[in-house]
């Protein structure tokens, strides 16, 4: 059953016919041929999906795309260029799983960037997660075991995991962190 | 997956009608499990309708103290709420130890409490499931059983129910808000279940998790307002250190007295029983009882006196009885 | 490949659904029915099965027959373990199993695949370019030059990508019929049941050692699984021919054929669950000799292989026991199990040695060019799966070009290049680097004597094959490491964590050591999946994987990992290549299990001989 439906993309918009079975997943690689989200299991199992989804990570291949009609979504592909980035125009995160060789095949690492976007941001909204010191802590302080239990539903099966941390604390841990609290506090 | 139309309705009375109207149709909120299911084959709907922006997605104090979730809340907003963290944190690691981030963003509070077992024959078409097919057999009974419940499991089906918020839930005694056809007590025809009454035990009819007629809609769930819960915990204990099920699981807690007793107590189980198990037994044995290893032990052994574990998941018994005694130890460390 | 009325497992290719979009596919695919006259399967691994068989012919991926999947005899013997053992000072014998492991790369195995005037293009995710085009041709009854295969990016493989695997082939044939390009990629679930697995395995170690803990008697009698359709045999004891000095000696395999699919590669095939056991029982043998771990191994450390008696080309493994128990800090261990705690946490520690062969495979050339500008381009159908291939052998090029790196182009991933072995065996540097570096130093030989340094117009351009090394009848060469595990267990539950892996590596010249380090880092990481979460349940009266998904497959998560360090010395190989360098993919993942399990044996006073040490082998009823 064909339905249209229109999405915004990495700052694109677009109209396009899917089915209501499709997913966001299948919609970005299928029809909108943005192969950046990976599809690992299609279950909602391993995070190579992530995607920002109105501003929060979210898995592709758990929404139907039917259901996220008008949807703002930002891949990893959507980071270059607009995450204010320098002069190779990548996101710090990006920039940063670079410089810490944060990955082997490559597979998971865009679901990994998306997701350590969106961690951040909820970091910086003063989210805590399960290994919180104190979970009535104002702030979240990001320490590698914070980072690595809000990582942890991205699985990557190379095991890059003990330089992904270092990347992600690095960028946490930098400037960025204030233009996160800012843009966290307006959420 | 099988093809199906999608639906929006503008009410929450008309999506109740819209459904009664379809034989094959189903709720989809955040559908991670839903959609899961459906790619699966285990589910296959003709007609979804979208509730997600039906319900509320705010959590709101009622006059009397009482928290009201809606049902839309995402169990990411839910993990985080304040007013949770404070006086119920057990509800707050509950939620934060499912998961992961990117689940939990898309996940609601009522999708949560309505997510089917993830017993793996369950979600396997090719395998026999009571569950799923009824009258196919139980594939777990003599399968795979690591996963599987040690209480009030039946013949036809050993299946647990997945879920940690509802576990959290159970232990603090929330109530379910439902809308249906038939009407409630509650105003607006709200009916209103206690959480623990959500859930069934699997008995005869496995195929049926909950009391909820068909049609019925979970609109918000209630937290009473807070007493003691404000010293509450959760542990989880599973095989990975995130991103995995329960193989138990205990939201406690505890109220001790100046002089060591325990005034009261509020236990819960995950990964157990095909229900959030609240632990009334060990409850009932410990209220008025010396606040010590002792008796924590002997209420952990008093609910699992009950319990009648497989081959495969015998380790349980130890497990949830260990798991038990060191998350109260851990309260009472917690309210020094 | 659709060629019998009888299936040989659950989940082999039955069939295909071909649609235009993928959520047609699917659905129509689960809408066909067969009906079969059903017949229990036989699934079960025992050692006391009447119909154990010694594995012969299973040597695919090398090329020159054997028994063993790495071309290695199924048994061997030396001496007479049996009376040595009954009159040894000290003795162990202990039995130990590992379960079934799937590879599961995060990227499911795909292919795009097309036609054209007969000849088919595939599009598809191969560690082996070459071999796969070859296996893909002769299936289908090509000549190779017919076929194509194009892969220059792999989402990691581990082994489950070496071979083609029936998908492609199925994909090529839909193809073939429908006279359309046909894109097929496997689900998760799929790859539970059509792209092989680590066979699971009943090792029974024993030990005989004299009073000063001399090992004078070692056997490791292996039996483990294989599939009914297809012989398949890790080498799993082999390491025990070459690990430990003894004068008595015995190694023997066996396969208990099953219906289950067939299984293949895993990341250090065979000395990944074959060390578990050694070094299990090491640990078990240093304890009853009253000794420590450490000093166990290294009295006992050989001169020479133990069997062949061939030296060996470098081995630095008491340098690597030696250097890690000092960055361990192991000098202030008390060997005492279940002495340390720490609140909740009993605390412990475990060492354990790694190896892994260095070989060099047949069937690789290499093309170098230069340009008149410089510009010098390397062709190779070599593979990186993550590996760091690209930038490795692009970097060997460059230094034997005597160029920078950045004058280096090197295009692989493509069987329109030169042919080249598959990315296993820890071999990509050792053959494809010395094929590359052939064909450059043939290039400069030529550039000298002929044009006399300097570049023609039209550029110049030298394909050499892979020289041969007739040091490797001379000496046996391998990897080795030395890795050591902290280990906290919760007094209540069970729960394990690792909070420190440390991994000291002897592998030769590292040729780039921030693609090394991660590959260390990511094989000790598997190793510790493979300890505590990794298990593959075969349902045994439906014959499939149970937990045949990521949510009941756990594979180690970030929350897992701690401080995981990975070291090598510096030390050039002599023998290998002309880099100097050995294998280190695989030598990582060999060794980690025993150490976890030797340190949670130290931390709870249990020692876990079955594979995967889980929380439920620990919880004891006080």
């Amino acid at each position: 059953m064909d339905v249209e439906i229109t999405l915004r993309v990495d700052g694109t918009d677009h109209r396009l016919t899917v089915d209501t079975r499709t997913t966001l997943l299948d919609a970005l690689r299928e029809r909108l041929g943005n192969t950046s989200p990976k599809k690992g299991c299609d279950h909602g199992q391993c995070g190579a999906c992530t995607i920002l989804l109105d501003d929060r990570r979210a898995l592709g291949c758990l929404a139907l795309a039917v259901a996220h009609q008008g949807a703002d979504i930002v891949t990893a592909a959507g980071l270059v260029n607009g995450g204010g980035g320098e002069g190779d125009g990548l996101h710090p995160l990006q920039r940063s799983f670079i410089a810490h060789d944060a990955f082997q095949c490559g597979y998971c690492t865009p679901g990994q960037i998306c997701s350590a976007v969106g961690m951040l941001r909820e970091a910086a909204a003063g989210w805590p997660s399960a290994v919180a010191k104190d979970p009535n802590a104002a702030d979240v302080v990001l320490d590698d075991e914070e980072i690595a239990e809000r990582m942890s539903g991205n699985l990557c099966r190379c095991a890059a995991y003990a330089n992904i941390v270092p990347a992600i604390a690095d960028v946490a841990h930098r400037d960025e962190v204030a233009a996160h609290r800012d843009e966290g506090a307006r959420r | 997956m099988k093809p199906f139309r999608y639906e929006h309705a503008d009410t929450v009375a008309a999506a109740v009608t819209a459904l009664a109207e379809e034989p094959e149709a189903a709720y989809l909120a955040g559908g991670t499990n839903l959609v899961d299911l459906m790619r699966l084959d285990v589910a296959t709907p003709e007609v979804l309708i979208d509730v997600r922006r039906l319900t509320s997605d705010r959590i709101e104090e009622l006059p009397d103290g009482s928290l009201r979730i809606g049902a839309a809340v995402p169990n990411s907003d839910l993990a985080a709420d304040r007013r949770i963290r404070r006086r119920y944190p057990v509800l707050s690691q509950a939620v934060l130890s499912g998961a992961s981030g990117q689940l939990r963003n898309l996940a609601t509070t009522g999708g949560n409490l309505l997510q089917r077992t993830r017993c793996a024959y369950f979600q396997n078409v090719t395998t026999p499931c009571n569950k799923r097919e009824p009258g196919s057999g139980c594939s777990a009974l003599e399968g795979y059983q690591r996963d599987m419940a040690i209480l009030g499991a039946s013949p036809s089906c050993v299946a647990t129910h997945p879920s940690d918020m509802a576990v959290a839930l159970a232990a603090l005694d929330a109530t379910v808000c439902v809308q249906g056809a038939e009407g409630g007590q509650g105003p607006d025809g709200e009916l209103r279940i206690p959480l623990t009454e959500l859930h069934r035990l699997p008995g005869d009819s496995p195929e049926r998790d909950t009391v909820l007629r068909r049609g019925e809609l979970i609109t918000a769930v209630e937290l009473p307002p807070p007493d003691f819960t404000a010293t509450s915990r959760y542990r989880k204990v599973r095989d990975r250190a995130s991103y995995a099920f329960a193989l138990v699981s205990v939201a406690a807690a505890l109220d001790v007295a100046d002089g060591g007793t325990v005034r009261d107590v509020r236990i819960a189980l995950g990964g157990v029983a095909h229900k959030p198990w609240r632990a009334w037994k060990a409850e009932e044995s410990l209220r008025g009882a010396p606040a010590t290893w002792d008796s924590f032990r002997d209420a952990a052994a008093a609910e699992l006196a009950q319990a009648e574990p497989l081959p495969g998941n015998a380790f349980k018994m130890a497990l949830a009885r260990n798991t038990v005694v060191a998350t109260l130890l851990d309260l009472m460390e917690a309210a020094r | 490949m659709l060629q019998s009325d009888q299936v040989a497992w659950r989940g082999q290719f039955t069939g295909a659904v071909v649609a235009e979009t993928p959520e047609a596919a699917r659905y129509a695919a689960g809408l066909v029915r067969f009906r079969y006259e059903q017949r229990p399967p036989d699934v079960a691994l025992r050692e006391d099965r009447d119909d154990l068989y010694k594995p012969l012919d299973a040597a695919q991926f090398g090329q020159g027959g054997g028994e063993l999947q790495d071309g290695s005899p199924a048994d061997s013997v030396l001496g007479d373990a049996g009376p040595a053992l009954a009159a040894a000072h000290t003795v162990l014998d202990a039995t130990y199993t590992t379960p079934m492991y799937h590879n599961n790369p995060m990227e499911p195995h795909t292919a795009v695949v097309t036609w054209t005037d007969g000849e088919l293009l595939v599009y598809c995710s191969t560690q082996g370019a070459t071999m796969s085009r070859d296996l893909i041709a002769a299936t289908l009854g090509l000549p190779p030059g017919r076929v194509r295969v194009v892969s220059p990016h792999v989402g990691g493989g581990f082994g489950s990508k070496v071979y083609p695997h029936a998908y492609a082939v199925l994909a090529a044939m839909a193809s073939r019929t429908v006279r359309r390009p046909v894109k097929f990629t496997l689900t998760r679930q799929q790859m539970f049941a059509l792209v092989g697995f680590r066979p699971a395995s009943i090792q029974r170690i024993r030990l005989g050692a004299d009073a000063e803990g001399r090992l004078t008697a070692v056997t490791h009698d292996v039996v483990e699984q294989t599939a009914r359709a297809k012989g398949y045999a890790d080498q799993t004891a082999v390491c025990t021919r070459l690990m430990y000095a003894a004068p008595h000696r015995r190694t023997t395999h066996r396969l208990a054929p099953l219906d289950i699919p067939v299984p293949t590669i895993m990341r250090a095939p065979g000395e990944a669950q074959g060390m578990f056991a050694l070094e299990s029982a090491m640990d078990e043998m240093a304890i009853a000799c009253g000794m420590d771990p450490v000093e166990f191994r290294i009295r006992n450390e050989p001169d020479v292989h133990p069997e062949s008696g061939l030296p060996f080309s470098s081995r630095h493994l008491v340098a690597c026991l030696r250097e890690g128990a000092r960055r361990a800090g192991w000098e202030r261990r008390d060997p005492t199990p279940r002495a340390r705690r720490m609140g909740r946490w009993l605390i412990g520690t475990g060492v354990a040695a790694s190896t892994y062969p260095s070989p060099r495979l047949p069937g690789n050339a290499a093309t170098v060019r230069v340009a008149p500008d410089g510009h010098c381009t390397v062709l190779i159908a070599a593979a990186d799966l993550g590996t760091g291939t690209w930038t490795a052998l692009t970097q060997i090029a460059a230094d034997a070009l005597g160029v920078p790196v950045e004058r280096v182009e090197l295009r692989i991933g493509d069987t329109t290049l030169p042919n080249a072995s598959p990315a296993g065996f820890s071999s990509g540097i050792n053959s494809w680097g010395s094929s590359i570096a052939e064909a450059a130093r043939q290039l400069r030989t030529l550039l000298e004597t002929e044009h006399g340094d300097v570049v023609p117009p039209d550029g110049l351009e030298v394909t050499a094959d892979m020289p041969a090394n007739t040091d490797a009848e001379r000496y046996a060469m391998h990897s080795f490491g030395a890795q050591f595990a902290e280990v906290r267990v919760d007094a209540d539950t069970g729960e394990i964590r690792v909070p420190r892996l440390l991994g000291m590596f002897d592998v030769g010249r590292v040729i780039n050591p921030r693609t090394a380090r991660s590959q260390l880092l990511g094989g000790m990481t598997q190793g510790m999946s493979m300890a505590l979460y990794e298990h593959s349940v075969l349902d045994q009266r439906f014959g499939h994987v149970v937990n045949q998904d990521f949510a009941q497959y756990h594979i180690a998560a970030n929350a897992d990992v701690h401080a995981v360090e990975a070291h090598w010395l510096d030390e050039t190989d002599p023998h290998t290549n002309v880099m100097g360098a050995k294998g280190l993919g695989e030598v990582c993942i060999v060794g980690t299990a025993a150490a976890i399990a030797n340190a949670v044996h130290h931390a709870t006073g249990v020692r876990v001989r079955d594979l995967p040490v889980t929380l439920d082998k620990l919880l004891s009823e006080p």
